[in-house]
C-alpha cells in the first residue's frame, strides 16, 4: 500500500491506484478530458498534468501509478501554466460556437476553460474543419468540435464491444470516424453522448430543443427492460425532454441502453388522454366522462358471474396497481388473475427460482457462465455489458444454449435444444453462473425446463452458502413485482371463456386475440395500442414518468419511479383508477392514499419496505420434472427497438428499426474463440 | 443685519417677480410639440425590442437562449428545434412586454446582436394582449427599425 503526499496531504492508497484517483479521494480536483473511470487510460489530453517532485517535467496524473513516497503538487504556478498551455492548444481548433452547441452549459471544455482558458486567441491562422459523420439516427456529430479524447472509441471497444469508431490519420489531420460510412450499431451507443466531454457527439432527437439550465431533473427508474436502470428524467414545462443515466454501481453503473434513453418521445405520442366507451349503437369508441366509463365497467362486472371475469397485468404494470387489482378481484370473488401474459410459464412458488439471484453486479464475481435460452444483448443490454466487462477482466468461459446470436464476447455454442443442457460441464469453477432467459419459459415444457435448470445449477455448484449463481433474466419491468405479489393463477386461464377481461397495461397479442368476441374488454393503460383497439372501455392511465410507483427489477430489487410530469389530459395514476372502480362496484378498497396502499403491500410482502436492496433469497424447490420437447429454443425479440407500447409510439425507435433492420436479416454467428 | 434688510425690503420676492415678468416678454421654448416633434434620444436608449436579420434576410437569432436565461423578469420564452437545413432556430420567441423591465441584459447577452432594444418608445396599446410580442412581431419591428439600430450599434461598438 503506497503512501504518497498530494499538496502536502498524506494518503495511503491501494496498489495500482493512479495519482488522479488518489487526488480525488482527497478531494483535490484535477481537470481531465480523456480520463474516465470506467474506461482504459490513454493519457492523450494532457490536461491532468501535475508536478512530481524530482521529475524533470510535469506528469499526466491519470496514467501514473501512485508510488511510495511520491510528492505531488497539483496547484503550483508551473502546473497552472502547463494546463493553460494545454487548454490553449485544445482551443486552437475548437470552434467558438457554444451558443448553438447542445453541450453548452454542461460542457467539460467550457467549464474548464473558465479556469484555464485565455480570454482571447493568439492564433491567427485558419482553423481546421472536419466533415461531420453520419453515424445513425441517434447520435448527431459536429466533428470540428472534437478534441480527440478518444472516449467514444474506447467506449465502443471496451464497454459496447462494437469497434465502430476509430481514430483516422495523424497529427493535424487526426479525426474520429467510422472508416466506412455506417451507423454505430450498439444498444448502448447513446452513452457516447454522455461521455463526450465536448459537443462533438450530441443527441439527435434532443437537438436544439432545450438547455440544461431550464430543465427540471427528476431521479427515477426505467421500465423498458427488467434491469431497472437508474435514470434522471429532464423535463421542461410538463414535457419530458430527455433521459440520462444515474450512477448505480449495482445495476447500470453509469450507462443506459438506447431504448431507455431515446424512447421518451413515445410518451408524448398516441396517448390515451380521456376515457372511451364503445357505443352500443355505432360500435365505435367514443369519448366519455370518467364517471360514465367507470359505471359501464361496474355494470358489466356486476352482470357477470365472478368466475367469468379475468384480469391480466402487462409488461409495464407497477406493483401498486397490481396489488390493488388483485385485491379488487379477490373482493369480487374471481380467481382469474395473471401477469404472465406473454405465455411465460414460470413457476412462481420460490422467489429464488425466478429472480437474478447473484445480482447484476454479481456477474463480475462469476468465473464461468452458461446462457440458456436468452439473448442478453437484446433483452437486457446492461446485463450484457456487465458480462462483457467480466469477460474482459478475466476471460471467463461462456457457453450458450439457444439460438446463436451476435454477442460482444466469444462463447461456445452448445446447441439449441433442451437436451443440450445436459451436455454442459464446467471445470475448476468456484463461482459458476447460469443465466436463464425467457425463451425457455415461453415453451409448453417450461416447468420441466425450469426443473432441469435448477438441477443443473445444483449439479455444477451454483448454489453455495455465500453464492447463488442461478439467475433468471426477465424482459419486462412489471413481471417480477407481479410474481412477488402473487398475481398468478394456478391453472392457465381460458381467456376465450371469459365474459369480462380486465387488461392492466397489457397489450399482448395472444391474450387479446384469444378474447371471446362478445367479451367485455376493459383496457387500462397509457397508449392506444393493441389493447385499446380491442377494448370496450378505455381507462387512461399514467406512464412511468407520470406516477410514483414501485417496480421490481430482475434481481428482485424493489425500486421506485418518481413523478416527473403530470399525466396527460384526464389520465390518472393506475392504482387510483382501480380504487375508484372498486368504489363504483361497492367493494371499496381500504386505502385512500398511496401511503396506505404501500402499508398494505408491505404488511403482506415485507421486502417491499426496503427500496433499492438486492435480496438474498433462500434456495428451494421449483419446476416440475417432466418430458422435454425436442424442438430448439426460439428468440423472443425480433426488434430490439420495438418491445413495448412506448417504443412502438416512438418516432426515434421507428427510425432505428428502419436503419438497423432494413430487412430482417439473419444475425451473424460468432464462433467461439 | 443684511438678512434683516433683505427680508424687510422683500428683495427675494422682487427678484422672483422680475423673473416671472421677464418670461412674459421673452419666451425660450421649454416644451416640444409632441408627437409632431420629438426630443433627442441617446443611441443607448432602451426601448421596444426588435429581432434583427442579416442583410441577406436570414434571421440572426440562433436560439442559444442566453437572453431567456439572463432575463431578470423572466419575460422571454423561447422554443427551438432544428430547421429543415439543420440550423438551430427558434420556433417561438415571445416577450411579455408587461413583464419586461427594460434593463437591456438581453441585448448584452446576445452573441449575435439579434435581440436589441430599439429606439422606439411609442408602443402603447389599448389592450394588454397586444403587449405579448411573438417572433413575427419582433422580426417586423426589426425590419422597421433596422437602419437606426444598425447606426446606433455602430456608434456604440467601440465602447462595448
Amino acid at each position: 500500500m503506497p503512501k504518497l503526499k498530494i499538496n502536502g496531504m498524506l494518503i495511503e492508497v491501494e496498489k495500482g491506484t493512479s495519482v488522479l484517483q488518489a487526488a480525488e479521494m482527497l478531494g483535490v480536483e484535477i481537470p481531465r478530458f480523456c480520463y474516465h473511470d470506467k474506461l482504459s487510460v490513454p493519457a492523450n489530453c494532457r490536461m491532468c498534468l501535475v508536478e512530481l517532485k524530482n521529475a524533470p517535467k510535469p506528469v499526466a496524473s491519470c496514467a501514473i501509478e501512485a508510488g511510495e513516497g511520491m510528492d505531488i503538487t497539483t496547484n503550483s504556478e508551473m502546473i497552472q501554466k502547463a494546463r493553460k498551455g494545454v487548454m490553449e492548444m485544445m482551443l486552437i481548433n475548437h470552434p467558438l460556437d457554444c451558443p448553438i452547441c447542445d453541450q453548452g452549459g454542461e460542457c467539460d471544455l467550457q467549464d474548464q476553460s473558465y479556469g484555464y482558458g485565455f480570454d482571447r486567441s493568439r492564433y491567427q491562422e485558419t482553423k481546421r474543419a472536419v466533415k461531420d459523420k453520419d453515424i445513425g439516427p441517434l447520435i448527431k456529430t459536429v466533428m470540428t468540435r472534437c478534441i480527440q479524447c478518444t472516449r467514444c472509441i474506447r467506449f465502443g471497444e471496451e464497454i459496447a464491444g462494437t469497434a465502430d469508431l476509430g481514430l483516422l490519420n495523424r497529427g493535424e489531420d487526426v479525426e474520429i470516424g467510422t472508416f466506412v460510412e455506417k451507423a454505430v450499431s450498439s444498444e448502448l451507443s447513446g452513452n457516447m453522448i454522455d461521455i463526450c466531454p465536448v459537443g462533438a457527439l450530441t443527441s439527435k432527437p434532443y437537438a436544439f430543443t432545450a438547455r440544461p439550465w431550464e430543465l427540471k431533473k427528476t431521479e427515477t427508474i426505467d421500465v423498458h427492460d427488467a434491469v431497472g436502470s437508474n435514470i434522471r428524467v429532464d423535463t421542461k414545462g410538463g414535457e419530458v425532454m430527455r433521459i440520462l443515466p444515474r450512477l448505480h454501481e449495482g445495476v447500470n453503473e453509469e450507462w443506459i441502453s438506447d431504448k431507455t434513453r431515446f424512447a421518451y418521445d413515445g410518451l408524448k405520442k398516441n396517448r390515451l388522454d380521456v376515457p372511451y366507451v364503445r357505443s352500443k349503437t355505432t360500435g365505435k369508441l367514443e369519448k366519455a366522462k370518467w364517471s360514465e366509463a367507470l359505471t359501464s365497467v361496474a355494470e358489466a362486472m356486476r352482470a357477470t358471474s365472478p368466475d367469468k371475469i379475468a384480469a391480466f397485468s402487462g409488461d409495464l404494470a407497477d406493483v401498486d396497481s397490481v396489488v390493488a387489482l388483485k385485491d379488487l378481484m379477490i373482493s369480487l370473488g374471481s380467481p382469474h388473475i395473471e401477469c404472465r401474459t406473454d405465455g411465460m410459464r414460470i413457476d412462481p412458488s420460490t422467489r429464488a427460482g425466478y429472480i437474478f439471484n447473484s445480482g447484476i453486479a454479481g456477474i463480475e464475481e462469476a468465473d464461468s457462465l452458461l446462457l440458456i435460452g436468452t439473448n442478453p444483448k437484446m433483452e437486457a443490454a446492461l446485463v450484457n455489458a456487465r458480462i462483457r466487462k467480466t469477460w474482459l477482466n478475466k476471460r471467463l468461459p461462456i457457453s450458450l444454449i439457444g439460438e446463436p446470436v451476435d454477442l460482444p464476447y466469444p462463447y461456445e455454442h452448445l446447441g439449441t435444444t433442451a437436451q443440450d443442457i445436459e451436455k454442459y460441464t464446467v471445470k475448476d469453477s468456484q463461482k459458476p453462473m447460469i443465466i436463464v432467459g425467457d425463451q425457455i419459459f415461453s415453451r409448453t415444457d417450461a416447468l420441466a425446463l425450469h426443473a432441469v435448470c435448477r438441477d443443473l445449477a445444483e449439479k455444477i455448484g451454483c448454489i453455495q452458502d455465500d453464492w447463488n449463481g442461478f439467475n433468471v433474466l426477465h424482459r419486462h419491468a412489471g413481471r417480477v413485482g407481479a410474481l412477488d405479489v402473487g398475481f398468478v393463477s394456478a391453472a392457465p386461464i381460458k381467456t376465450e371463456e371469459m365474459d369480462v377481461v380486465y387488461l392492466l397495461n397489457s397489450d399482448e397479442e395472444n391474450i387479446i386475440n384469444n378474447c371471446n368476441k362478445n367479451a367485455f374488454v376493459i383496457y387500462q393503460g397509457h397508449h392506444g395500442d393493441l389493447g385499446a383497439h380491442r377494448a370496450d372501455v378505455i381507462l387512461p392511465a399514467a406512464t412511468y414518468t407520470e406516477k410514483n410507483a414501485l417496480y421490481v427489477n430482475t434481481e428482485g430489487r424493489v425500486q421506485m419511479t418518481r413523478q416527473a410530469v403530470f399525466p396527460v389530459g384526464e389520465a390518472k395514476e393506475d392504482w387510483k383508477i382501480i380504487r375508484a372502480l372498486s368504489e363504483e362496484l361497492g367493494k371499496t378498497l381500504p386505502y385512500n392514499s398511496l401511503l396506505a396502499l404501500r402499508a398494505r403491500i408491505t404488511e403482506e410482502w415485507a421486502h417491499f419496505a426496503e427500496i433499492d436492496v438486492c435480496p438474498q433469497e433462500e434456495w428451494g424447490q421449483f419446476g416440475v420434472t417432466g418430458v422435454l420437447l425436442k424442438s430448439g429454443f426460439k428468440n423472443t425479440i425480433d426488434h430490439y427497438y420495438m418491445t413495448n407500447v412506448i417504443c412502438r409510439a416512438s418516432k426515434t425507435m421507428r427510425a432505428c428499426v428502419d436503419k438497423f433492420y432494413p430487412k430482417k436479416t439473419k444475425t451473424k454467428i460468432k464462433k467461439a474463440a | 443685519m443684511k438678512q434683516f434688510l433683505q427680508s424687510l425690503l422683500l428683495i427675494e420676492i422682487c427678484k422672483g417677480m422680475w423673473l416671472t415678468l421677464k418670461y412674459m416678454f421673452v419666451k425660450p421654448r421649454v416644451t416640444i410639440n409632441y408627437p409632431h416633434e420629438k426630443g433627442p434620444l441617446s443611441p443607448r436608449f432602451r426601448g421596444e425590442h426588435v429581432l434583427r436579420r442579416y442583410p441577406n434576410g436570414e434571421e440572426r437569432c440562433i436560439a442559444c437562449k442566453l437572453c431567456e436565461a439572463v432575463c431578470p423578469a423572466q419575460a422571454i420564452v423561447i422554443e427551438a428545434e432544428p430547421r429543415e437545413d439543420g440550423s438551430r432556430r427558434t420556433t417561438r420567441y415571445d416577450i411579455d412586454m408587461t413583464k419586461c423591465i427594460y434593463c437591456g441584459l438581453c441585448e448584452e447577452a446576445c452573441p449575435v446582436d439579434a435581440i436589441v432594444e430599439g429606439p422606439n418608445f411609442e408602443f402603447a396599446t389599448e389592450t394588454r394582449d397586444e403587449l405579448f410580442y411573438d417572433k413575427e412581431r419582433l422580426l417586423a419591428n426589426g425590419d422597421r427599425w433596422e437602419a437606426q439600430i444598425a447606426r446606433n450599434l455602430e456608434t456604440e461598438a467601440k465602447y462595448k
